[in-house]
């Protein structure tokens, strides 16, 4: 330890040379605290978003650091907004960092009593093939009068409200020509 | 004695006091109650920003209140208080008595009327012509010397903060150095110098500051988290943290005081403190106390001349019992009924006395002060 | 919404705004701060009740006598905006004489069919004399053959018809602009809202007739040319048996006033979910393609033919009739060179629907066993639809289940942790449902738009990779075409070539993750031929019906003009005026108020300096203004069209409603609305009065399924009324949302509200022996679930008909699981299914209960508690099922008695 910074950093010098006699000001500042920075400020990059709750659709500014994201606040540009956030969109960190956030798949097999481990790829080519089976399983060409139908009734979806309008665009596309209709979502409910 | 009597009492520029040389405008936050919506947006970016753990996840069944009050990991709460009519009239009568006493201060003229859209109103260009402002509206709550009409019921939501206040017992007390006053005038805990002796605790007259407490403290940690996976005993990846911790797992600082730092690292870079960038309403306003006070005080006569009688300031007054707070308040009734004391007091506000009558024991009590400090130092 | 800054008034109705909008909420206080009255309409006092000037409470699902009372009380007393009614609206347009009132048949209009169970609007048509004389039905009579009742509500459903009513035959109506003729829209109006007097407002709704004199005097002192009024409204309108109809009322009271498409004027939607609105429009939504262009109906949409007659008629004023250019564009974008004129464009490869195939008709279909997966993405039916078990029995009849989300919400694990498994209705090991559970990418993860509320679609730019596992519906389902595609590749089925020819080809990054903008661009839409081949679409203006022009929904063109994502337009707020033009981009043409030309005059002039926002510009020879014109840039105020002229050119310069078919806005709906041509009330489906209107008691083409497991209270003076004597209401808190999924995770979220509670009044609390703090059990026809009791005076009895009513708060965002970090008995598991005939919404808003001290029953104790209520109040399958009420013509049928089933 430099004997001389010691020294100069004894509370009562600092007091003395400061004049802050009662050591209620920067002469009990820590070396952490003068050195303090907002990480707001020390961001790498900062991108301009929108909350992901409501549809008010207020601006938020995404602070990363190191690929991370390190802070979530209003953003003062949006006219919609003007840099305000309610409780949920100020949790909205929380959301995306929280340690309780499923980041893996799982898979639970008929009559199965818990989850299992499963590779993505291996789960999204199971979901194919069983797309692929029970719209060939279910398929209808035409109705009882002969008029076409061309759809599946043994393929349904739920959600969409909380999606970019270009995954709904093309959930409905890959659905339609898949010809299965029963597609819905939280505008209903 | 002059220079230690306004250094514990009565009005005096607290970041001066405590030698900063060069010194922002002291700093403080306005929360004018009578826009807050309870939406607890400020209790949430607080503890965001500040990596505040969750603090119990118990129904207190005190209305929407399930905060209870400030504490080591709540720095911000949001009360709320429903009341029928007959406590209504009573606040309206304890508000036209303030007013009677000739306080607050009567507006005085030009300042602006609108406080609550004052920041919003700089960026309010409206389309063409159209300002509604201009013309009350013809049936509407126009202004007028008659009060309003007591409703049957009202609900007030106020959201309480540390009061950073221009005598500062805790920060007084602290015998570590740990508790300072910054250059804005606000009051500020290092964690890494406090060692958790909790003098600061008992000396707060508002009960804001804590030291936080860890798993103990809780009594309930709500559901059991994490899922279990079969084939995968002791996966711990899917496990919930425990749900008192902050948003990146952590419980730090258990042991240490803990309270509102006005959020000093975001000042320092020219920032607004979380909460008050969240606000939706703009019920919790930031900026140098002077305005904020002024600011306050348009808006209490604002509402006075709307007929809302009831409609008061809290930390204003210099001489009170804390020399002001830099955290300005406007309630719609009595200091208590919001859970605030009616006439905080700091403990060391006697100490001059104390002085005069004990010779150089306030020296003393500096030195032991020092001592604990390079003790603390190791 | 920073509009709503401009109101002199606002009336919130049917929507929690500051607890649910909080930061909307800022422009509310903005406008009261500068003097606006804003007035809450709403069964709770709530936190928006706290900041409003006057709160007046109201008894669930009695709304549209309210604003049918406000629309009796603007008439009689000649309080409308006369100018703008007569100029903007089809007050003077004649209607059919065989038209006839609910007045006349008590509650029902003309054209009801008892057997199907819904109407024949052929009557509701606009009078018309064009050669054949005097032939109702030509207009807005429907064109096509239809076979069943079924049908025919799919053709006219309104939810298809987005910004704009249904398709017309053509553009002339009969019109009477001293509004005299008995058969003119405000005469009918004015008969028919004759008896919804502010008495009957104390009577049904429960609100005094001072409280009812101060709306009506706020409302009406604050339109017209100086001052206007917005109504506010969210599910609170939306989410009943008539919720379309809600809405339609309160568009004839704002209408009437002239505050429609003016400044500080209209009726602002809010809704709950980030892309709500742009998976409406881009609709992941089983009756609409994009654009609001209807999913092609068996019997009625044949052929290409019939379709593009059914979707836009050219001889029809507006831009609807311009359908055929948006309907190709969309299968040239889908199908890409395989589409030609030779093979319709690929019509042929859209599967057809033969009724309504909505999420509660799939879930009884996979109860059914006929629905083998189901993708669930970002939504929690286990907690968040309406009667919870019926969801999760459903889903355990599924042969697979993929769910995608954040967290392990509770639809992920009602196999083993849900209601079901400990009641021992389900176990476990016998679900043979195989369960995918995949990681979603959130907003920080993913380039893309949402669409906010009022249409505006604003980017969000990625900010880093998701981790783990998670990835992007983009890319999932991106990579889930591919490779179903390449199981099909060697097919040879006919049935395949929808897949195999569907363009499918984005540019992905390294992660694979397809380029968004790649997607907005092809939803924008692009030159195909000529000197601009390639080039991307600036207005739907531009789209061809030859095959020339692609876009996947033709409404959003303009967002990718010029090659550049508008959406992610970002001029701060502060450099620019409150409309704020440069911010994000709004469908359509970017124009923040629709119908803004009615913000003008009938000569094109500021109704008033005040209000001033669109105007004609006579030097320029354009309408100019703050917005983007809602009209033709350069159609003067003076033109008049010649006689039957179709599409835009068939609009006159005062037609300001330019996607209507006669340019002019509805008060009376000829057309489009399966349940009448004017709102009328009828009682919620469970209701503890009679209908004081009507013999008919709820509404009669209302959505019903009489089922075993859907019983109903009885209604009314029906003997077993008294067994859940009340009324109960659900709703969302600020410090959540929606059913948990994004907020019941979150430690932050999860303590500000811990745990479910009930809302109740001393009053109630006294009677049931109900302690603050302490526990009850709420008891449904369908469900039981226990709650916290929260005592307050914010819960207002109300007297109704002469007695107390009680109704009891239930917000609705705790479901049962052990993952999340709070949870909780599930509030719509207390729901049933009944649905609006026009959007299929389910009836949440209102419901009947009882409600005792104490925790309720577990295991199959619990299963018992709920048959023996139903058992006292003798409900069967065709309780409350009865379309027809109070007529002697239509006894109940006999039903068995099953309840102990």
């Amino acid at each position: 330890m430099d004997p001389k910074k010691t020294l100069l950093s004894w509370p009562v010098v600092r007091q003395l040379r400061s004049g802050d006699f009662l050591g209620r000001g920067p002469a009990v500042t820590s070396a952490r605290t003068r050195e303090l920075e907002p990480r707001t400020s020390t961001a790498d990059k900062v991108v301009q978003s929108v909350c992901p709750y409501c549809a008010v659709g207020c601006g938020q500014r995404i602070f990363v650091k190191d690929d991370r994201v390190v802070q979530i606040e209003g953003d003062p540009d949006s006219p919609v907004s003007r840099g305000r956030l309610c409780p949920k969109g100020s949790a909205s960190e929380q959301l995306v960092n929280n340690p309780g956030r499923q980041r893996k798949a799982l898979y639970r097999r008929p009559g199965g009593a818990d989850w299992e481990p499963i590779e993505l790829s291996t789960a999204v080519e199971m979901i194919a093939q069983r797309f692929v089976e029970s719209r060939r399983r279910t398929w209808q060409d035409h109705d009882e009068h002969g008029r076409p139908l061309r759809r599946t009734m043994g393929i349904a979806s739920l959600g969409g409200a909380t999606l970019d309008n270009e995954e709904n665009y093309l959930i409905k596309k890959l659905f339609t020509a898949a010809g299965a209709i029963q597609i819905e979502n939280q505008a209903r409910i | 004695m002059g220079f230690w009597r306004n250094q514990l009492s009565g009005p005096t520029d607290p970041a001066a006091d405590a030698a900063w040389d060069r010194h922002e405008p002291r700093k403080g936050f306005f929360t004018d109650t009578s826009i807050c919506i309870g939406c607890k947006a400020c209790e949430v970016a607080c503890k965001e920003w500040n990596h505040v753990p969750e603090d119990g996840l118990d129904l207190l069944s005190q209305s929407y209140d399930n905060t209870g009050a400030l504490g080591a990991s709540t720095w911000r709460h949001v009360a709320f208080v429903e009341q029928s009519s007959e406590r209504i009239e009573q606040a309206r009568e304890s508000g036209r008595r303030l007013v009677q006493l000739g306080m607050p201060s009567v507006r005085t003229g030009g300042e602006p009327a609108l406080a609550g859209g004052s920041t919003a109103t700089a960026t309010l260009a409206p389309p063409g012509d159209v300002r509604p402002g201009d013309v009350r509206p013809g049936a509407g709550a126009g202004p007028g010397p008659t009060d309003q009409a007591v409703p049957d019921l009202r609900w007030l939501m106020a959201s309480d903060v540390c009061k950073h206040c221009t005598h500062a017992a805790c920060l007084d007390v602290c015998p570590t150095g740990s508790l300072f006053r910054t250059e804005f005038g606000t009051v500020v805990v290092q964690d890494d110098v406090c060692n958790g002796c909790g003098y600061c605790v008992a000396a707060c007259p508002f009960g804001v500051i804590e030291r936080r407490r860890g798993d103990e403290g809780h009594e309930k940690t709500g559901q059991s988290h994490g899922i279990s996976i079969a084939g995968a005993p002791g996966t711990g990846s899917h496990q919930n943290p425990p749900s008192y911790a902050a948003s990146n797992g952590e419980v730090k600082n258990v042991g240490i005081a803990q309270k509102c730092t006005l959020c000093y690292d975001r000042l320092g870079a020219g920032q607004t403190p979380a909460c008050a960038q969240a606000c939706p309403t703009t019920s919790i306003k930031f900026g140098d106390l002077d305005e904020m006070r002024a600011t306050a005080r348009a808006r209490v006569a604002e509402l006075h001349e709307l007929g809302y009688p009831e409609a008061r300031l809290y930390g204003v007054d210099d001489h009170d019992g804390v020399g002001g707070t830099g955290s300005t308040f406007l309630l719609l009734d009595e200091p208590e009924v919001y859970g605030l004391p009616p006439d905080p007091r700091v403990t060391t506000a006697d100490l001059p006395d104390m002085f005069r009558k004990a010779g150089y024991a306030g020296l003393t009590m500096l030195g032991l002060a020092a001592a604990a400090f390079v003790g603390r130092r190791r | 919404m920073q509009d709503l800054s401009n109101a002199d008034c606002i009336v919130i109705q049917g929507s929690n705004m500051a607890e649910c909008h909080p930061v909307a909420y800022q422009w509310v206080t903005e406008a009261r701060l500068k003097g606006a009255r804003v007035i809450h309409i709403d069964p709770r006092f709530t936190r928006t009740s706290a900041t409003a000037d006057k709160h007046i409470p109201i008894r669930a699902g009695s709304d549209v006598v309210l604003l049918g009372a406000l629309i009796n009380h603007i008439l009689s007393n000649e309080l409308y905006f006369r100018e703008y009614v007569v100029a903007y609206t089809n007050a003077a347009t004649l209607v059919s004489e065989k038209f006839q009132d609910t007045e006349d048949l008590d509650g029902l209009f003309s054209g009801y069919d008892d057997e199907l169970g819904s109407y024949k609007p052929d009557s509701w048509a606009y009078a018309s004399n064009d050669g054949e004389g005097e032939s109702p039905g030509t207009i807005g009579g429907p064109a096509a053959v239809h076979e069943h009742g079924q049908s025919q509500s799919e053709r006219s459903a309104g939810d298809q018809h987005g910004s704009g009513g249904p398709a017309l035959e053509h553009a002339r109506v009969l019109r009477d602009e001293t509004l005299q003729d008995p058969n003119t829209v405000f005469q009918i109006l004015k008969r028919h809202y004759s008896r919804y007097t502010p008495e009957m407002v104390a009577e049904t709704c429960g609100i005094s007739v001072d409280d009812f004199d101060y709306l009506a005097r706020s409302v009406t002192e604050n339109s017209g040319r100086e001052r206007t009024t917005a109504f506010v409204y969210a599910v609170g309108w939306t989410q009943h048996t008539l919720g379309a109809q809600f809405i339609r009322t309160a568009a004839i009271v704002q209408l009437l006033l002239g505050n429609m498409g003016r400044p500080g004027g209209g009726i602002m939607a809010l809704r709950g979910h980030a892309s709500i609105q742009g998976s409406t429009d881009i609709p992941t939504l089983y009756n609409i393609l994009p654009g609001y262009l209807a999913m092609p109906v068996a019997g009625l949409h044949d052929t290409w033919d019939d379709y593009l007659g059914a979707i836009g008629n050219k001889e029809q004023k507006g831009f609807w009739a311009n359908a055929d250019t948006y309907a190709v564009s969309l299968l040239k974008a889908w199908w890409g060179t395989s589409a030609t004129a030779e093979n319709n464009w690929r019509f042929d490869y859209l599967p057809r629907l033969s009724g309504a195939h909505g999420t509660y008709q799939t879930t009884m279909a996979m109860l059914d066993g006929q629905v083998e997966g189901y993708f669930l993405l970002g939504q929690n039916p286990a907690v968040g639809s309406a009667h919870g078990r019926m969801q999760r029995q459903a889903m355990a009849h599924l042969k697979w289940l993929v769910v995608r989300d954040f967290n392990m919400i509770e639809s992920a694990t009602f196999w083993k942790d849900g209601p079901e498994i400990a009641s021992g209705e389900l176990v476990t090991e016998d679900i043979e449902t195989e369960v995918f559970f995949l990681p979603a990418a959130a907003h920080t993860e993913k380039s893309g738009s949402f669409t906010q509320t009022q249409r505006m679609l604003q980017w969000h730019h990625q900010a880093v990779q998701p981790p783990g596992d998670c990835q992007s519906e983009l890319q999932f389902f991106f990579e889930l075409g591919r490779r179903v595609r390449e199981l099909l590749a060697d097919s040879t089925d006919e049935r395949d070539r929808p897949l195999l020819d569907l363009t499918w080809d984005y540019p992905t990054d390294e992660h694979g993750d397809p380029d968004a903008e790649a997607v907005l661009a092809e939803i924008n839409g692009r030159h195909l031929a000529g000197d601009k081949a390639g080039q991307p679409l600036s207005a739907y203006t531009e789209m061809k019906a030859d095959g020339s022009t692609d876009g996947g929904c033709w409404i959003y063109t303009g967002v990718y003009a010029d090659g550049v994502n508008h959406a992610a337009n970002r001029k701060p707020g502060r450099e620019q005026d409150l409309t704020a033009l440069e911010w994000g981009w709004a469908w359509p043409a970017n124009r923040r108020i629709l119908y803004n030309r009615a913000s003008a005059d009938p000569d094109g002039k500021p109704w008033s300096e005040r209000k001033r926002y669109v105007w004609w510009d006579e030097d320029q020879g354009r309408w100019t203004g703050h917005d983007v014109p809602d009209f033709v840039p350069d159609k003067a105020p003076g033109y008049r069209p010649e006689p039957g002229t179709g599409g835009p050119a068939g609009l006159a310069g005062d037609d300001p409603f330019v996607m209507q078919a006669d340019g002019k806005g509805w008060l009376f709906t000829p057309k489009g609305m399966l349940d009448g041509p004017l709102p009328t009330h009828y009682e919620p489906q469970e209701s503890p009065v009679r209908n004081p209107l009507y013999g008919q008691q709820s509404n009669p083409a209302r959505k019903v399924f009489p089922r075993k497991d859907n019983l109903w209270s009885p209604s009314g003076d029906e003997p077993g009324a008294d067994v859940y004597p009340f009324v109960f209401t659900t709703y969302r808190l600020t410090e959540h949302h929606t059913a948990g999924g994004m907020s019941r995770w979150l430690p932050y979220l999860s303590e500000l509200q811990p745990e479910f509670f009930c809302e109740v009044s001393p009053e109630l609390a006294a009677e049931r022996g109900l302690e603050n703090g302490g526990w009850a059990t709420i008891v449904s026809g369908r469900a039981a679930i226990e709650a916290r009791v929260m005592v307050t005076e914010r819960m207002t009895p109300l007297r109704i008909a002469g007695r107390t009513i009680h109704q009891v708060g239930l917000p609705y965002h705790w479901g049962v699981g052990r993952d999340a970090v709070v949870s909780g008995d599930a509030a719509n598991d207390l729901l049933g299914v009944a649905l609006d005939p026009n959007v299929q919404i389910q009836e949440s808003k209102a419901g009947s209960c009882d409600i005792v001290p104490g925790r309720r029953p577990t295991g199959e104790a619990l299963l018992r508690f709920v048959a023996e209520y139903q058992s006292r109040a003798g409900s069967t399958v065709m309780t409350g099922n009865e379309l027809r009420t109070g007529h002697p013509e239509s006894s109940p049928a006999s039903v068995p008695d099953t309840r102990e089933d």
